[in-house]
Formats: structure tokens, sequence, C-alpha cells
């Protein structure tokens, strides 16, 4: 049946045996992949498995080594974006490429050769046309500064249709939006297959997956797995075609027993660099024993928060108060720096956001990252031993793959950075843990690996500040969840009862009233 | 096959990929072939340009260097190899730690030349001094306290209001320069018109064995002192920490202030502990070319070596061996004695050059490419999939040198 549904009806798009090397990394190899008109395909597997790189063959950002690219049943060469337009494809990047001082249609019409005379007014029109054709709420006019991360991306997508692309590449598009958001998203993908085009959508969240498209591709370390039917696949069939195993997916999450208080911040604001306040009279308790969600858009104040209770930020009004758990003597925080609060005999750990700019330094091995935090014992000369051992622990229960303990830890891989630095932080028994965005980049057994590890330190006592991107995540970890919007905490829920919908409106409830339409249409 | 507008279309003859990590002796090959390489093309410069042929060329570098014939000749010749060797040694490692923290320090000419002007001052005023011993130790303390607030001022500005060091640091070796002209114009007032001091008769640092001895053990027991300090001390880590990522040291708790501070004020004294010797040890007296440039020359040498001080033997001794090989050619066949530092150049520019090589790999067509190959798209870098780069030899960050 299919055999004669494709000579009738040629495939959109058809790939056969692309292989692609960088190096001595192999990041494609042999990879066919079809594509039908007026279905969405997702293109799932974990980082690293070669999804971005074989797209960006199609959009003809590389050339492949070897291989073949067939659109509608025609062989084609694709040697640069403007090729990949001449064949109707158009792809929508992770990172936005828009000129921020013009205005939605000056962006879009910003590269277009079709020899007509550049008329705003017409390009204006023609783009509010396609907007409604597909349901995008924008203004061709307003300026790309102004907007919101989620209009940008409309913009990006306009950019295509209007270069009159018939098969769409959008690469992790949901990774910046907002559940509400994503939904918006979702509607217009669908509505534009109504009309006929053709979706790829590169993602590793399966839950997506499950709700947009049509089938689902999957790659694992660079090589084709095979295309299932979504309605027949679940979650863990799918990971499984990911991972290559099967693989837990459920966190356990134990209830908090004896917690107490071990930090209370009051009234803690701040401004960045820039004088714009970043942190805006937020209060908050945390406790030993449970694991604090903190959720927010990124840039929401965060960051800041966590470095001034580590003692790197420092905010300008407030305080920090850290319960001792061994005299239960109070202390504030504010105003000290690292050392100083380390000289307290606080036991805090901190593993920030950027991992190998503040928590690790990437051209020394794992022994002397390692020994970050304890260098300072010992007279003048450094004493290599202790942190040697402490290395060789981590990398043994941790199950770092590294060639030895002497490779810079720049060359390992985002996982194996992440649980040296997260092994590190263990290390000092902690009574307070902070995490920001510990998976960010990882893949599934690593995720769940550093998940049992916050899950472990919970369990002895430990007080978990885990700052997360993945709403499903937090809801599944975390015992309670504080949002944070604009440096304002906007609610503390209960992580076992709030749903996803509760978490993303109070992430964005105070946005700017230009955003206040989306997020009432999708509310 | 390809439709009947891309026929044409065909692999670049070339492409370059990033290299992975490299063995290190395969490294060291590349690098030993770089500098080959760059004495065949100097050679035939020579031949072409001053009408020195090969064999010519080869014995002049011999003769600069280890003297030719008579045992005795030789023998000055060598340890002049080792003083220069030495001098230039002593100077890199002073900017060596300041450089790991990337502090771009290229004020040791200055910091060099006001503390052998330190040295010389206590020398003229001192007369007063009777015991000699008492003389040497106030010169060194002179000098190394010369050179130390010449450091110490760039860095407590960076410090403090973050002023850039490498203009603030080049701004100083005028300001030492002209402090000696000034007391050069005052110290031979009543010499009839010569400006230039001669020798200082008190203040020479006792000698045995031959004159360089001294100087040269001094210069090697610096070396193992900074081995160990950059490798080995707690300071040198915090060194390395700071250069890598201040934010990584704010995080740990490093006072980021007072390492700098104190890194530049390491560099100044063993600057200053240069400039005394200068004067005690070697010339005995000053001018504005005491130190000849060789501040700068010390910062190529340093980067050569990737900031080691035991590597940084080697480079030493590469760049004054050429030197000399290369002004012994030029006065044999009079020519400019600009030559020398045209051969340097040309060795530093192959060696830096050769780096290319050992961080990236270079393809060339396949002949059984597949039939519908095109133009690759060149760009290879900066794909995600990749491993970062291996560390490389000569950091990329730090723009110009001199």
């Amino acid at each position: 049946m299919e055999q004669t549904e494709a000579r009738t009806v040629p495939l959109a798009l058809e790939l056969k045996g692309i292989t692609k090397t960088f190096g001595t990394i192999r990041a494609n190899y042999n990879v066919d992949l079809d594509l039908k008109h007026g279905e969405i395909l997702a293109l799932l597997g974990e980082n690293g498995s070669g999804k971005t790189t074989l797209m960006n063959m199609v959009a003809g950002i590389y050339y492949p080594d070897d291989g073949q690219i067939f659109v509608d049943g025609e062989e084609v060469v694709i040697r640069s974006p403007k090729d990949a337009f001449d064949h109707k494809i158009g792809m929508i990047h992770q990172h936005f490429k828009l000129v921020d001082l013009f205005s939605a249609a000056e962006n879009v019409v910003l590269g277009v050769k079709d020899g007509t005379k550049y008329n705003i007014k017409e390009v204006n029109e023609r783009v509010r046309e396609i907007a409604d054709r597909y349901g995008f709420n924008i203004d061709p006019k307003e300026k790309i500064h102004e907007m919101s991360v989620s209009q940008k991306q409309t913009v990006e997508i306009l950019k295509v249709l209007y270069r009159g692309a018939d098969i769409l590449i959008l690469d992790e598009p949901t990774a910046v939006l907002t559940p509400q958001e994503t939904s918006k998203l979702f509607a217009v993908l669908r509505k534009m297959k109504e009309h006929g085009k053709s979706i790829i959508i590169i993602t590793h969240k399966l839950h997506e997956v499950l709700s947009i498209s049509d089938r689902v591709a999957v790659l694992r370390k660079g090589e084709y797995i095979g295309t299932v039917n979504t309605s027949e696949s679940t979650e863990s069939s799918l990971t499984e075609m990911m991972v290559g195993k099967k693989v837990s997916l459920s966190i356990d999450r134990s209830e908090p027993v004896n917690t107490v208080e071990r930090l209370v911040v009051k009234g803690l604001s701040g401004v960045n660099e820039e004088g714009l306040k970043v942190l805006d009279d937020v209060s908050f308790s945390a406790f030993g024993g449970e694991i604090l969600g903190i959720a927010g858009i990124a840039g929401s104040g965060q960051r800041e928060l966590l470095e001034a209770i580590a003692g790197i930020y420092s905010p300008e009004a407030g305080e920090i108060l850290y319960n001792d758990p061994k005299d239960g003597a109070r202390v504030n925080l504010r105003k000290k720096t690292p050392l100083q609060i380390r000289e307290l005999g606080v036991r805090l750990s901190f593993v920030p956001e950027d991992r190998l700019g503040m928590g690790l330094v990437g051209s020394m091995d794992i022994t002397d990252n390692v020994m970050l935090r304890s260098y300072r014992s010992g007279f003048v000369l450094l004493n290599r031993n202790d942190p040697k051992k402490l290395a060789e622990e981590i990398v043994r229960d941790l199950e770092v793959a590294t060639p030895s303990l002497k490779t810079p830890v720049r060359r390992l891989s985002g996982g194996n950075v992440q649980k040296v630095l997260v092994g590190r932080e263990i290390a000092s028994a902690p009574s307070l843990l902070m995490a920001a965005y510990p998976v960010r980049g990882l893949d599934i057994n690593s995720s769940y690996a550093i998940y049992n590890l916050l899950n472990e330190q919970k369990e002895r006592g430990v007080a978990v500040i885990f700052v997360g991107e993945d709403l499903d995540v937090l809801l599944a970890l975390c015992d309670r969840i504080l949002v944070i919007n604009s440096g304002r905490v906007t609610g503390i829920l209960d992580g076992r009862k709030a749903t996803k919908e509760e978490v993303g409106f109070l992430m964005t409830k105070s946005d700017r009233v230009g955003d206040a339409e989306t997020k009432g249409g999708a509310a | 096959m390809a439709s009947e507008h891309h026929t044409t279309v065909k692999e670049p003859l070339i492409h370059i990929t990033k290299n992975a990590a490299m063995p290190f002796w395969k490294g060291l090959l590349i690098r030993a072939t770089a500098v080959v390489a760059a004495f065949l093309f100097c050679s035939l410069l020579a031949a072409l340009f001053i009408g020195a042929n090969p064999g010519e060329f080869i014995r002049a570098f011999i003769e600069g260097n280890f003297g030719g014939g008579a045992w005795s000749l030789a023998r000055i010749r060598i340890w002049e190899l080792i003083k220069g060797t030495a001098i230039l040694l002593i100077i890199s490692l002073a900017v060596t730690p300041a450089f790991r923290m990337r502090f771009w320090n290229i004020g040791a000419e200055g910091q060099v030349l006001i503390s052998a002007l330190a040295s010389a001052a206590v020398v003229y005023y001192g007369k007063g001094i009777k015991q000699e011993w008492l003389l040497l130790v106030l010169m060194l303390i002179a000098a190394v306290a010369a050179g130390i607030i010449w450091a110490a001022i760039p860095a407590i500005f960076k410090a403090l209001w973050n002023a850039n060091e490498t203009l603030f640091t080049l701004m100083m070796n005028y300001v030492a320069t002209l402090s000696v002209a000034y007391f050069l114009v005052i110290w031979t007032k009543d010499k009839n018109g010569s400006s230039s001091l001669g020798e200082l008769q008190r203040g020479h640092l006792p000698s045995f064995g031959n004159t360089y001895l001294v100087f040269t053990i001094i210069v090697l027991l610096t070396t193992a002192f900074m081995f160990v300090y950059l490798y080995y001390s707690k300071h040198g880590y915090e060194i390395s920490v700071v250069g890598e990522s201040q934010r990584t040291a704010r995080y740990i708790g490093i006072n980021v202030k007072k390492v700098i501070v104190r890194t530049m004020i390491l560099s100044g004294a063993i600057c200053g502990l240069t400039g005394f010797m200068l004067v005690a040890a070697l010339d005995h007296t000053i001018t504005v070319d005491t130190v000849g440039g060789r501040g700068f020359t010390a910062i190529i040498v340093s980067w050569l070596a990737n900031f080691n001080p035991l590597i940084m033997i080697g480079t030493a001794l590469l760049v004054v061996f050429l030197n000399l090989g290369a002004g012994q050619l030029a006065t044999t066949f009079r020519v400019s004695n600009a030559f020398p530092d045209v051969v340097v150049g040309i060795v530093i520019f192959f060696v830096i050059g050769c780096e290319f090589f050992i961080r990236y790999k270079v393809h060339f067509r396949h002949k059984n490419r597949h039939a519908a190959g095109a133009i690759h798209s060149g760009s290879d870098h900066g794909n995600d999939q990749e491993n970062a780069a291996p560390a490389p030899a000569i950091p990329d960050k730090g723009g110009k040198l001199k």
C-alpha cells in the first residue's frame, strides 16, 4: 500500500545515506529520512545525536560528506541556504537571527531578491496576510527589540513562510517558550499542516512529540534508528528507541521528613550592572529535607538570587539568614564574600548555571577542579593527594566517562562536566545545596543521575534549591515550587498539587501589555 | 543523478577540520619541523640577498655561537651565548606569572631599567658606604623596590579601576627610559660633554670561575623557583584560576584584586633582581640601552614556551642562538644589523604558524567521491557535536605584541 502511494504522490523530502563527520567525530552516519506532504514529523534524539547537523544539511548550512537528498522525488544539491529556499525549504534555528532595530516586516523582507521594488507598505500587507492565514498574533511594524521571545520566533517563522517555504524545519522551538506559548505555537503548526505544509520539528521533549506530530523519526548517536507512527508510540517506547535501552522515567519523590528551616530570605532587592532591578523584595524560606524548586522565564532573577546567597552578587537590601544545623545559630550572609561564608562554617554548595565559566576551570584537569574547594588547606604548597582521591571517587561513583584524571574538563561532554561539578559540590557534605539548571544539555541517563543525587541529598536532610526550566521535571521532583517573575516572587506552590498551567501563568502574568493578549488567548 | 544545472559542482580542493588532541611527541615533531623549515628559508634568503651560500650560512651560525677553531675563543663565545640566554630567560620568567593570569604586562623593559637605575644610584650616591657587602645589599633592596613600584602601580590601577594594563605598563617604560636619560645627564655633568657614565668602580658582585657563572646560577635557581611556584603552590594555582575565569575565582572566594597586585609585585621583584644583576654582575654601568629591548623579546619567549619556565630555557636559548648566528652573518657579509631581527622574525613566524597544523587537519579532495558532490559549505567549525579544540600552545587571547 505504501509503495503505490509513494509512486503517485512523491515524498516532500527524502534523505538517503547521509553521512557527515567533523574531524574524528561522526555527527551523522548513513541516515535515511522521509517526510510526506502535509505531515508533522518529529525528529527525536538526545543531545549530540545529530538532529541539528542533519537538518543543517537540508537547510544548506553544511554539505554532506555522502548521501543524497530528494525533494518531490527529484535529487537535489543544496549548497547554501539560498539553494534550500529555491527548493522551498526553510529552517527556523534555535538562535534567532534578527536585526533588533528593524521592524518585523523589515526583518522578514531582508535579503529577499524577488526582482520587485522594495515597498514597505506592500511588505507589511503581505506579512499581515500570512500572519492572519496561520493565526499569528503579530504587528508587522513592531520593532524586534520590543518583542518577547515568542514573538521573535514568530518573525523567524514568517521569514520562512514569506520566502514561500513548503517544508519548514523548526530546531527545538519550544525550548524558549512557556507552556501557554507552546500550545499557541502548536496550534499554528497544525494550521500550517492543514494548508499543506510539511513540517519537521526537532525536539527531545517526549510529551510534545506525542501531542504535535504524526510520525516520529529517531536518531541515536548520529545513526538513524527508525520512524514510527505517533499514534502507536508511548513515552517509554520512544525513550527506548532514543537511548537504546529501557529507562525508568519516574522520579522518586519521598515525603519530606524532619524539615527544619535552614535558610530565610527576607525582602531581598538588587540591581544589575545596568542599574535595572533584577531582584524585587524576594522573601522565602528553604527547609532542610526538602527540594525547593524555582521556576521562571530565563533571566527573571534566578541567577542573581542564587549568587546573592552564595556571596557572589551583592544585593542592595534585605537579609539572607542561615540557621546553622549544629548549634542553631543564625547568621546573615548578605554582604559576605564566599570565603567569609565558608569561614563562618556555613556548608553551602552551589552548582552554578555556567559550569565551565564559573563552577569549573575548563583548561584544568579533574583533580585540579576538585581542588577548587579545598586547595586552601596546607601550607604554601598545594596538596594534590586528597583531591586526587576525591576525583577518583567522583569518577567511579558518578560514572564519569573520561580518558583519565589528567584530561582538561572542557574536553569532557556536558553530562560528564556536570557530574564532576555536582560531585565536587556534594562531596563537601553541604547543609544547603543550590543547583541552577543542573540538567541543561544533559542526556536522559545523566539527567536522571542528577535527579537521584539531588533526592539523596534531600533525604540526608540537606536543603536543596533547584532552579529548573522543564516544568514537568520541576513538578515531579520538587516539594515546593517558588515562581519568580521579573525579580518578584509571584507564588510558592505545592509541588504535588500544582499544575503546569498554574506555574506557567505565574511565570508570565505581570508581563508587558503587548504580551497580555497572547496570554489571555491561551489561559 | 544531479539535475542538469548542477553539472559543474565539485568538492573544493582542500578543506579544513579541527584536530582532536595530539600526542605530545607529534606536536614537538611539528614544531621542530617548523624550526628546520624556517632555517632553510632563512638560508635561502641569505643566498639570494646577501650572497651567502648554505655552507657559509651554517658556518656563521656556528661561529656566532660557538666560535671557530681556537678553544679560548670558543669559550668566550659559548659564555656569551649562556649570558644572553640567562638574561632573556630571567626577564621572561618575570613576565610569566602575570601572563598566566592574563594580565598583559608589557612593561618588563621599564621595570628592569628602573631597577638598574636604582642600583646604579645607590653606587653613585653611596660613596660614604665603606663596606662593599652593605653597598651590594642596598643596591639589591633599591632595585627590587624600584621594580616592585613600577609593576605595582599599573596593577593597583587595574585592580581598583580596571585600567588597561597593556597601555599603562607600556607607558611606564618611557618614564623609566627618560628617568635614566635624566640621571645620566646629571651624573655626567662634569665630564665635559661625555654622556656616558663609564664603569662604576664599586658595587661589583663577587664572582668565581667564569664572570657569568654566579649570574647563571641565580637565573637557574629562579627558574626552578618559578616552576614550583606556578605549578605546585597555592599562589600559582590561584593565578591559573584568575587567568582562566575571574568569575570562577570569585565563585570560590579568591580575592581577585589581591591576586593581581600580589602577582605583579612578584613580577616586579624579579625584574628588580635582574636590574640589580645587570649593574652589579654584568655591565657595571647603566645606559638607556641597558635592557636593549629584551623586555619585549621576553614576552615572545614566554609565549613560545606556553608560559612553562622549563620550556622557556629552550625558547630563550633558541632566540639568542638565532640572534648571535645571524649577527655573525651580518658582520661577515657587512649587511645591516637588522638582519638578526629578520631571522628571528621568520623563525617565530614559522613556529607560530605551525600551530595551525597542530590544531587543524587539512583534507584534500578525495578521488572516489560521490558523483553528486558539491561545494563544501566550509562551515565545519563551531558545530555542537565537536569537542573543544585542544589547548592552544599560544593562547589566542591577548592581541598583539609590541
